[in-house]
């Protein structure tokens, strides 16, 4: 019997708890820290106070993309070593993922609405931006459309490595394409070229995003794991009754 | 304070966003949170009528 596929979650829900004890105040704090500092910047010279709509949607474009590439390589873990917590792992990134994009486009649209005067245009960005929400739940559909989980979740394992091409064509797509969206301030060759006024709340919100994402997940994670252990304990507790009710008759 | 939630005439936008926000994420929180409490009890359940 192979004991490690058993050990590895056995060890995850052991240290997980100082974990989770760890990661839920920190993202409550930053997130708090990052909503404190963000609404009191002062107004921006083009855009006035739509500049706050950056502070949320900024932060969820960069952890729907985080949370793909995650994603992608939980799933290459999975496929590649069978390593049975990363299939966990992908499977649980992924609705989060997805909450990450759908908030990512509802943000993005409303400030268009007022600072393009549309609330959407098939440029190269919000295409690809929508494509990546559809690979999400493409993922998620094929990863539960099976009767057999594991066979569901290799197939899914597949979709999630060949989506990831679409990640570097969300990151250029402002580069290789005329699009309506603005092109990168914050992560470009040269430095940011964001003013430290919008800087500091915008990074603290992503450091908030980002930490909110890992308790979610851990969480998340350890739920899975658990009901796959209801579920085993559970198909035992039936099994020793049918080999039991037998002998019982007998006596 | 009335003006400062008028936004300088985005309020219409700007608080509709942080709404989305706290919708999504408050959401994907209340899931998670509810569904481990629930496996947890569930678990403890079981363990303690084997034990049993």
């Amino acid at each position: 019997m192979d004991f490690h596929r058993f050990a590895n979650p056995a060890r995850f829900m052991r240290m997980s708890i100082p974990l989770l004890r760890v990661l839920a105040p920190a993202a409550a704090v930053l997130l708090a820290l990052g909503l404190v500092l963000g609404f009191q910047v002062p107004p921006d010279y083009k855009q006035g106070m739509t500049v706050l709509i950056m502070f949320i949607h900024v932060p969820a474009a960069w952890m729907a993309m985080f949370a793909y590439a995650f994603l992608a390589a939980a799933s290459a873990v999975a496929l590649v070593w069978r390593h049975p917590l990363a299939e966990v792992a992908a499977v649980e990134a992924a609705p989060l993922g997805a909450g990450f994009t759908a908030l990512c486009l509802i943000t993005g649209s409303l400030w268009g609405a007022k600072m393009w005067g549309t609330w959407w245009v098939w440029d190269a960005r919000l295409t690809s931006v929508l494509v990546l929400f559809f690979l999400y739940l493409g993922y998620l559909a094929l990863a539960h459309a099976f009767d057999d989980r594991q066979r569901g979740l290799r197939a899914a394992s597949v979709l999630a490595l060949v989506g990831a091409v679409n990640l570097p064509i969300i990151k250029f797509s402002v580069d290789w394409w005329n699009t309506l969206h603005q092109p990168a301030s914050v992560f470009r060759l040269g430095g940011p070229t964001l003013s430290t006024v919008y800087l500091w709340p915008l990074l603290t919100m992503a450091l908030g995003f980002t930490l909110l994402f890992a308790w979610l997940l851990v969480l998340r994670m350890r739920a899975h794991l658990m009901e796959r252990k209801i579920e085993t304990l559970r198909l035992v507790a039936i099994e020793t009754r049918q080999t039991v009710q037998p002998q019982e008759a007998l006596s | 304070m009335s003006e400062y939630l008028a936004m300088g005439g985005y309020a219409g936008f700007i608080w509709p966003a942080y709404a989305a926000a706290v919708a999504i994420l408050g959401g994907m929180t209340f899931l998670s949170v509810r569904r481990h409490r629930a496996a947890a009890e569930t678990l403890a359940e079981i363990e303690k009528a084997r034990k049993a």
